[in-house]
């Protein structure tokens, strides 16, 4: 087969010794530039781009994407620990990460991350191998209608979750919608809810900072009153015997991790979406389709593995949409098409007609650079758990700090820093009166996406509702939507029908 | 119109602003003490992104700046995002602003407190021209089938382009008012997004910048139909413009660079010079030619009047629409 060979040629080239050693500095790098809070991707590779120059472009590209990757695995590693993500797209990985770190099980978690980024990434550079031209026809069938389609089915795996109260799922949904409408319309132009006219917010509230807030301060503040005097973290111990018991649980988590994947690859593959909805999507259905969704959210090892196969496999799909049409899915590949012009590649259609040579060596270095993060996270995984034995009173302290950094760092606005002490507070009360936070940031970081292409569609279609049933894909993506809201009434209706005859018998 | 206008200008400032590029100003001290944050006024993918990025890294393989440069996209609201964020960083010397013509038309239409005229100008890089495009699927080979479809489709022809107000939506006004056509304007967020809902047939017609449809162009899946620009592109020998086909619709779109108020002199200096240096390199000459842009540069008061000329412009144009914010 054709791509076997070019593949193959591709693996000479990232093989070398000089590129392997690329990869696994990339790949330590981008690890800890992924771990710290308010560093992500998107700044591993600025940082890096300029350094580039100085290799040739197949080495460069290597090192990119060694990065890229790293940071992927990273940003669990803040999640699981420290309860902050370290990186947008680790966001939902705190939701069950962190209470898994709480009951001392910090080394099975972020052995759980390292496996399923492991899988998540590998299967979607599979994907990427076979079928990146044909796929890259799907990425244009997704117009505005599809979009919002496709968004509204992410929210409705959140609304009909068994676990949560129903209602206050609802409201959660409806503050990170109002919270999302934060800032400048795109179709008009005008600041809303700027609160008088308070510039930190016309770039909108970033849901990064919501989320560092709600998980990271109010997870302080919650941890603070429940633990009083005596810390609530359990020292987390890690041997050779744990980490097989890791790899045998996660042996069964199979479904999930092959569904994140598959999933993950295509919504990091349409151009507006990316890793971050992918991951808080995967959660979302892991839960919903759980036997037991009661228990997500309080430190099930399937609530960590779902969302890191999810970000890891978008963050391969985003490429996709990069190399094929020129056009980046995610900020990070922004800067990736950047280098890319420098170095005299036109990213498009012809790209992988014209520059095979490239093309093949990026996708065959995703493959090392996945092994060699895998490999290199596993092997830091005690260093990291042994960060979890300091005196809690430090960690606090600790955990704090880096909240304040990581909110100040993205845009180095003061006004974001007030707005994580804001939310911290607000996530802690609502907490405490069992609101569910998952879906409040995840309509803040769907909101805007939802809202445009909703508006988009709509004069598209001359206001005609039924645009969103009309079109094929869309239809289907309503369709499941729907399905997703009813299952777990059909499931509750089921469990009363059931009953009646057994109090018969 | 607009073309003639500041074209004329622009000739006649030329002279100085080579005065003012051949006497180096005295700032040989000065650079930047920290990573200097290019702020674009657009999306990712777009026509200015992808220029603002190609800068970016040609600066840096060019060693034309000690300091990393960092682009940020604050595209939101048509620039507006960008436009107060500049604002907020007056008398900063580390913040530059990659502008389009947007910032002519995001504060003459909503009210967001910003006076382009207080900006420091630094350097026009170029001039980018408009075409019309249509998805190579469909029939319409000439200006007359587009029209005519139009015309049929009776204001149900979808328009994409990026923000409202904007230039996009200008020349789609130009394009309403010179035909006696209704279209259907559809905005998105960037122009790399349009050309793609163009090729996966979400819309029916864009007015891409020339870069932003090149990759589908040569693969191929969109057509061009006509060229807003003066003179035939030279990299779209068979494309006519507007007024060879008889009407007289010129329109185009300024890059420039430009910093905030009270910028330190020194500062301003040190990137005139940096981008004087930049537009001076074989790669950009090349670039230009190869993307269709007008690659002549324009700095200091010569390119303030410039962009206040083109203000004036946009002025008339935005009231002619009734598009003029209060």
């Amino acid at each position: 087969m054709e791509i076997f060979g070019l593949l193959a040629d591709g693996f000479a080239t990232s093989l070398s010794p000089l590129n392997l050693m690329i990869v696994i500095l990339g790949v330590t790098a981008g690890l800890f530039i992924g771990a710290m809070p308010g560093l992500g991707s998107v700044n591993g590779v600025a940082i890096v781009l300029p350094l580039t120059f100085i290799v040739p472009p197949s080495s460069a590209i290597i090192l990119l994407a060694a990065i890229y990757y790293g940071a992927m695995y990273g940003g669990a590693i803040s999640s699981i620990l420290l309860g902050i993500p370290g990186a947008s797209t680790a966001v939902a990985t705190t939701f069950d990460g962190r209470p898994m770190a709480r009951q001392g099980k910090a080394g099975l978690a972020l052995i759980a991350a390292a496996v399923a980024s492991f899988v998540g990434g590998t299967i979607s550079v599979v994907l990427f191998t076979l079928f990146a031209v044909p796929l890259a026809d799907l990425a244009l069938a997704f117009g505005p209608a599809e979009e919002f389609a496709l968004v509204l089915m992410a929210f409705t795996t959140f609304v009909g979750l068994g676990g949560d109260d129903v209602l206050k799922t609802i409201v959660m949904i409806c503050l990170g919608l109002v919270l999302s409408t934060v800032g400048l319309d795109l179709i008009s132009g005008q600041p809303r809810l700027i609160f008088g006219d308070l510039p930190g917010f016309y770039s909108g509230i970033s849901f990064l900072v919501l989320a560092i807030g709600v998980y990271g301060v109010g997870e302080i503040l919650y941890t603070i009153e429940t633990s009083r005097t005596s810390p609530s973290v359990t020292p987390a111990k890690l041997s050779f015997r744990a980490l097989g018991e890791g790899l045998r649980e996660m042996n069964k988590l199979w479904k999930t991790m092959s569904f994140g994947s598959v999933m993950g690859f295509f919504v990091g593959m349409l151009p507006a979406a990316g890793a971050t909805p992918a991951a808080l999507m995967s959660y979302g259905m892991a839960k919903t389709f759980s036997k037991k969704p009661e228990t997500f959210g309080r430190g099930n090892i399937e609530g960590v593995a779902a969302p890191e196969t999810a970000n890891n496999a978008a963050s391969t799909g985003s490429l996709l949409p990069m190399l094929t049409l020129g056009i980046p899915g995610s900020p990070t590949t922004a800067l990736l098409l950047g280098g890319m012009v420098m170095w005299g590649l036109v990213p498009g259609p012809m790209l992988f007609i014209e520059q095979p040579d490239f093309v093949w060596g990026l996708i065959s270095s995703l493959y090392t650079a996945n092994v060699a993060a895998v490999l290199i996270n596993i092997a830091l995984i005690p260093l990291f758990v042994w960060a979890l034995r300091m005196p809690f009173t430090v960690l606090c302290a600790l955990v704090l700090v880096l909240c304040i950094v990581g909110g100040y760092a993205p845009s180095q606005k003061l006004h974001d820093v007030w707005l994580i002490a804001l939310f911290g507070i607000g996530g802690y009360l609502l907490r405490k009166d069992d609101y569910p936070l998952a879906p409040l940031v995840l309509a803040l970081v769907l909101g805007p996406l939802m809202e445009t292409s909703f508006r988009q569609a709509l004069i598209s279609s001359q206001g005609n509702v039924f645009t969103f049933v009309e079109r094929p894909l869309s239809g289907l993506f309503m369709a499941l939507a729907a399905l997703f809201f009813v299952l777990p009434l059909l499931k509750l209706l089921r469990q009363r029908k059931s009953k009646p005859p057994a109090v018969a018998e | 119109m607009i073309n003639t206008f500041t074209r004329r200008t622009a000739m006649a400032l030329m002279a100085s602003a080579a005065l003012a590029v051949a006497t180096p100003v005295a700032a040989e001290g000065w650079t930047p003490n920290k990573p200097v944050e290019m702020v674009i006024m657009a999306g990712q993918g777009g026509g200015a992104d992808r220029l603002a990025r190609l800068f970016q890294s040609m600066i840096q393989t060019e060693n034309l700046s000690p300091m990393p440069i960092l682009p940020v996209n604050k595209g939101g609201g048509s620039g507006a995002e960008a436009l107060r964020y500049l604002k907020d960083k007056e008398g900063d010397a580390t913040t530059v602003m990659a502008t389009l013509n947007s910032y002519y038309t995001t504060p003459l239409r909503t009210d967001i407190g910003v006076d382009i005229e207080e900006f420091t100008p630094i350097a026009r890089m170029a001039i980018d021209n408009f075409i019309l495009w249509v998805n190579a699927d469909s029939d319409i080979q000439t200006l007359d089938d587009y029209i005519a479809a139009v015309k049929e489709a009776g204001g149900s022809w979808k328009m994409g382009g990026t923000g409202s107000g904007q230039e996009d939506s200008l020349v789609t006004a130009m394009l309403e008012e010179e035909f006696g056509v209704k279209y259907t304007y559809v905005p998105f967020d960037g122009g790399g997004t349009v050309a793609k809902n163009l090729v996966g047939n979400h819309i029916d017609s864009t007015v891409n910048n020339p870069s932003e449809q090149m990759g589908f162009y040569k693969a191929g899946k969109s057509r061009p139909i006509a060229a807003f620009s003066e003179e035939r592109l030279e990299a779209f020998p068979d494309v006519p413009t507007m007024r060879e086909l008889g009407h007289d619709l010129v329109y185009t779109m300024q890059r420039s660079f430009v910093g905030p108020k009270d910028m330190p002199a020194e500062a301003v200096a040190f990137y005139t010079d940096m981008f004087t240096k930049l537009s001076e390199t074989a790669e950009w000459q090349k670039y230009a030619a190869d993307e269709a842009l007008d690659a002549k540069l324009l700095t200091g008061d010569a390119l303030q009047e410039f962009l206040l000329n083109g203000r004036e412009v946009h002025r008339k144009i935005l009231d002619s629409m009734g598009e003029l914010g209060s």
